[in-house]
């Protein structure tokens, strides 16, 4: 038989349904209804991984996502996923499975070997030895990645899709055991709207592996019906294989969603996982509880389980965890452990219990079986290399009790309950000494059933989850009067636990014992924590790594919250317990990232003629989320000869320009003009229909915020260029204007950005193009002057144009319905061929508008510079108050050696001065060389034959002319450069009049 | 995360919301009036409050309306909401 521990009965396995994965390359049977690790289990598998900081043997610990080792790697390439857990991964064919912390082998461990001759690293380790010296890093982390891996990224992108569901609900129910399905059956029976979730493939939790009886039935035969009652209602959402990871604000949780489990490597699958984020208004509760271990010599070694788990084991999936058992307790659950074990016919070695008088009726059960108990006795030490092979037994005052062979060993500790996402919700929590754990206080939203309440045993689960059930729905307003009767099952009054944290005296003290069995922290670490000062429990966390695994400390927490209140002699509700964050268990980061991702994540905005640019072999430039023409380079040009190539046209011939990315804004209304003149620095209620004007609008403060032409269309509607950049924050500062302070003015704003496109044509022969390209407009310099717009078409398309220019040629921009854009642009361009006309992209138009000592927002300003700073005083309106106007007069924005803009030229033409180059008065090594500006704008211009340059220079208008030096990364570079006045090309302005 | 209440389309989640600081901080009628202290009062000095906080915010990923919030700085808890002067 292939699996020698799987009884020949019982369980909730499929017998007739076998499968076969992988675990290391090695095949593994299993059954439909295992998981990995009870198949591993059933085949002898007892050694899944090592530990983290030792390398230590290790195996699997729990049943659950508790557990410390079971961590896994799934599948190969781009789908394999790491840090998944054997104890909750269904077992399914052709999985691959692989260890994930073993290097190099699992079987031989060369850092095994390190340890025998190497003391164990105290806690403070990383912190006192990796510190220095520095240049020893590169050796350290070289070492530390090979011994801390645990598992690996996919080797290429994930193909799988994964999506994220936003839901609402009445009643969130969390956990699918006794209570959590009694919770969403009472709340489901008064009409509310449910989701059930469970990190399980199959609903019933603790039900699947108890031998007890619910309404009569089998407790597994009830969770089975419960569960088909609930997946037939209405309105009810039912989610296995689903952890819920996360609550947050406003009780937002996160669930993830493991889909296709049920195939290899989600192959062919389309979704690998979904994200919920459900906003309920109520929540249940029922998360359960963690078995707590307990402390002893080599208390890691392969074969100590907790009890509660070689109970699920033999009972849910027909698995013997080991052929002799010992078990340590010091409550009554394991008895139950031990009445499994001799039903499974594992003989029960030895019971030891701290109790001196355990009187409950599993007690009396066990002793009735003939099984040797112990009381008021613990283990104090596992024997065994590589796999327990026995126990040592001593009194709690210290007297041998001998060593019992075993290579099992089940222990207990008591339960903590599973209170990760009531305390992520900040919901208050207190500690309960009966089960010597912190326990969820009910808030008005969030209703703890089961377990997780601190009360163990089944007939109180049904009866809170029922009543946590019916109060939620209620609350959340779907009562229908009455409160349906909790399913029943038989009371087993217990017998009191009896708190124990630390070995008696100093037994069994030159073995390690672990608090933290995944971060390999022990008690030693604890001890040496509190005596160098770290007594805070947050503070004992950071110092030993304690609870900080992909585990996150579910087992160790609760055992370190009592063994450092008994080490300090200090209550244990005063220690605390480290803040529980999400998540909960580890979650692919595909599963968060959802479909945002790629195009999605950031999309691209493109214009109506990017076929065209991409056919015309255009290099292009991502500004803000556009993506735009840059420079078209014939075959074998530089950017560096095709931009010279394409200001040249356009400063002789003619250039065309997609240009459609500028914001357009219409604001139209009675009170339009009023709006403009409070918003902009200039005046516009006078400006007449048809005619255009460049406007400045500052922020409150007086700093430039954006600059643009605005156009009259006619009487009540105006039409807003704003920078690229700017026009969606734009439109935001305008509309809050207007909802927020001028209520009573009649304006209303639209955005047009995208229904217009802009095409530009700009240099000496672009009248003549646009009169080729064929327009019923009167181009005549008096029929269409500079700063003017007309209406008409633009072959054959109706067109709003604008005399205006951003080069300081004669111009035009032509605004065209999107959806015409690209013949528009075409049919000019053939009209230009025979004037030579050029395509040119934005660093032309960069070049070209440097050459004028043009500003762009964000290039000549950074939120801290002012109209007059960059010699546009004469745009602030002294007749009328506007935004930002007040700002202008305050002491600072006066001061004489504010940064001005101005121009440099560098004494070798040649030279392009670096943007953003510091600007000093003398070279020097002296450190800090005071600063007198920076380079803002840096091209070389081929109109001039040379370089030219933008700066800003404190008092630099008062002093052109004067001599300046831009510095370089090399300290010993230094750019000569003297400034002049910011305009450097047609001063006068002529060019655009013609 | 926080569900706020806008006004004109009801509960949303806060990424459809953009917030917009303190209300009830009205720009002034006559700026030219105030001291440069009262004027950067105006701009930069905001109340930070403990407890019920008036605040602006704009759904805009929504309707794109501004209006107030009050909200409870401790526990984010939303106490209500209501619209600007004539602009319901
Ligand atoms: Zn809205």
């Amino acid at each position: 038989m292939s699996q020698p521990f799987r009884l020949t009965q019982g369980g909730r396995i499929h017998r007739d349904e076998p499968l076969q994965f992988t675990f290391d390359g090695r095949p593994i049977d299993a059954f439909r209804g295992d998981t990995v690790a009870s198949a591993l289990l059933a085949n002898g598998v007892t050694l899944v991984g090592r530990s983290f900081k030792y390398h230590r043997p290790r195996g699997i610990v729990s049943a659950g996502a508790e557990d410390p080792n079971a961590f896994v790697q799934l599948g190969r390439g781009a789908r394999t996923l790491p840090n998944r857990l054997a104890t909750v991964t269904p077992a399914t064919p052709g999985l691959e499975v692989r260890h994930v912390n073993a290097w190099p082998s699992l079987d031989f461990d060369l850092m095994s070997a390190f340890g025998l001759a190497a003391p164990f690293i105290p806690a403070g380790f990383y912190y006192k030895t990796l510190m220095w010296p520095r240049r020893f890093w590169p050796l350290y982390e070289h070492f530390l990645r090979h011994a801390a891996g645990l598992g690996h990224a996919p080797d290429a992108p994930d193909p799988d899709r994964y999506d994220h569901v936003h839901a609402h609900c009445d009643v969130l129910v969390v956990g699918a055991g006794a209570a959590g399905l009694a919770a969403a059956r009472a709340a489901a029976q008064t009409g509310a709207r449910v989701i059930v979730a469970d990190e399980q493939a199959k609903f019933g939790g603790g039900l699947l592996s108890t031998s007890e009886r619910v309404d009569g039935l089998p407790a597994p035969q009830w969770a089975d019906a419960a569960t088909a009652q609930l997946s037939s209602a209405s309105d009810v959402t039912l989610l296995p294989n689903t952890t819920a990871f996360g609550l947050y604000e406003s009780n937002l949780v996160l669930l993830a969603e493991r889909l296709h489990t049920d195939q290899p490597d989600n192959a062919g699958a389309e979704s690998g996982a979904r994200v919920w984020r459900v906003l309920p208004r109520q929540i249940v509760l029922a998360t359960g509880a963690h078995e707590r271990p307990l402390l002893f010599a080599n208390n890691d070694r392969p074969g100590v389980m907790l009890a509660g788990a070689i109970s699920t084991y033999v009972n849910r999936y027909a698995v013997v965890t080991g052929s002799r058992a010992v078990l340590f307790t010091n409550n009554d659950s394991a008895y139950r452990t031990a009445l499994d074990l001799v039903e499974a016919e594992v003989p029960v070695a030895a019971i030891a219990d701290v109790r001196v008088d355990p009187d409950g009726i599993l007690p009396a059960q066990t002793r009735a079986q003939g099984i040797p108990i112990h009381t008021g006795a613990v283990v104090v030490q596992a024997h065994g290399r590589g796999r327990l092979a026995a126990a040592e037994l001593c009194s709690l005052d210290g007297a041998p009790l001998g060593t019992v062979e075993c290579d099992l060993l089940g222990v207990s500790g008591g339960f903590a309950p599973a209170l990760h996402l009531h305390a992520q919700a900040g919901a208050p929590m207190t500690w309960n000494p009966q089960i010597a754990a912190f326990a969820p206080q009910p808030s008005h939203d969030i209703h703890p059933a089961g377990a997780v309440t601190g009360q163990l045993d089944l007939a109180s689960a049904l009866r809170q989850g029922t009543a946590a059930g019916a109060a939620a729905a209620a609350a959340a307003g779907c009562s229908n009067g009455h409160t349906p009767a909790a399913p029943q099952a038989a009371e087993t009054p217990t017998s009191d636990l009896k708190p124990y944290w630390l070995p008696p005296g100093d037994l069994a003290r030159t073995k390690p014992q672990f608090v933290d069995v995944h971060e390999d922290v022990t008690l030693d670490d604890l001890r040496l924590s509190l005596r160098e000062g770290f007594e805070s429990i947050e503070h004992v966390k950071r110092y030993t790594t304690l609870g900080m695994g992909p585990d996150q400390g579910k087992l160790a927490n609760p055992l370190a919250t009592g063994v450092i209140a008994e080490l300090l002699g200090r209550d244990p509700a005063s220690v605390g317990t480290p803040r529980h964050r999400p998540a909960y268990s580890p979650v692919s980061l595909g599963a968060i990232a959802g479909r945002h991702i790629g195009e999605l994540a950031d999309p691209v905005r493109v214009t109506p003629m990017q076929d065209w640019h991409e056919s015309a072999g255009t290099r292009f430039e991502n500004v803000g989320q556009w993506r735009r023409a840059w420079y078209y380079p014939h075959p074998g040009e530089s950017m560096h000869e095709a931009v010279a190539r394409e200001c040249l046209a356009v400063r002789h011939r003619v250039g065309i320009l997609d240009y459609s990315t500028l914001g357009k804004i219409e604001v139209t209304g009675p009170d339009a003009g009023e709006f403009l003149d409070r918003v902009y620095t200039n005046a516009w209620k006078r400006l007449r229909p048809g005619r255009c004007r460049y406007g400045l609008m500052l922020g409150k403060d007086g700093m430039i915020f954006d600059d643009g032409v605005t156009a009259r269309l006619d009487h009540q509607r105006y039409l807003m260029f704003t920078s690229t950049a700017n026009a969606a924050p734009v439109l935001a500062w305008l509309e809050q204007w207007l909802q927020t302070e001028w209520t009573d003015l009649r304006v209303y704003l639209t955005s047009v950005s995208e229904h217009w496109s802009n095409i530009a044509l700009a240099g000496p022969r672009s009248r003549e193009v646009l009169a080729a390209a064929g327009t019923d407009i009167p181009l005549a310099r008096e029929d269409f002057p500079f700063m003017t717009f007309r209406e008409g078409t633009v072959a054959g398309v109706p067109a709003r144009v604008f005399r205006i220019s951003f080069s300081g040629e004669l111009s035009y921009e032509i605004n065209v319905p999107a959806d015409r854009a690209r013949h528009v642009w075409e049919a000019l361009f053939d009209a230009g061929r025979s004037f030579g006309i050029t395509p040119y992209g934005t660093e032309t138009m960069h070049v070209l508008r440097a050459e004028k000592g043009f500003i762009i927002v964000g290039q000549e300003t950074d939120g801290s510079v002012t109209p007059e700073d960059v010699g546009l005083g004469r745009l602030l309106s002294r007749r009328k108050d506007f935004l930002g106007k007040r700002s202008l007069s305050r002491p600072d924005s006066v001061r004489p050696d504010r940064k001005q803009l101005v121009g440099l030229l560098t004494d070798d033409p040649a030279q392009v001065l670096p943007e953003g180059g510091h600007v000093v008065d003398a070279p020097g090594r002296r450190r800090p060389l005071p600063m007198r500006g920076h380079v803002t704008s840096s091209y070389f211009s081929p109109v001039l034959g040379r370089s030219i340059a933008l700066a800003m220079v404190a008092g630099g208008r008062a002093a052109l002319g004067e001599r300046l030096y831009v510095a370089t990364l090399d300290d010993d570079r230094w750019l000569p450069a003297r400034s002049c006045h910011p305009v450097f090309y047609d001063p006068q302005g002529a060019r655009q009049h013609v | 995360m926080l569900l706020i209440p806008c006004p004109w389309c009801g509960p949303r989640e806060d990424d459809e919301f953009t917030f917009g600081g303190e209300a009830d901080i009205p720009r002034p009628a006559d700026p030219d009036a105030l001291t440069d202290e009262q004027w950067a009062d105006y701009l930069f000095m905001r109340d930070n409050r403990r407890g019920r906080h008036r605040e602006q915010w704009c759904h805009t990923a929504g309707c794109r309306r501004w209006f107030i919030v009050e909200r409870d700085t401790v526990t984010n808890e939303i106490l209500g909401a209501s619209t600007y002067g004539n602009s319901s």
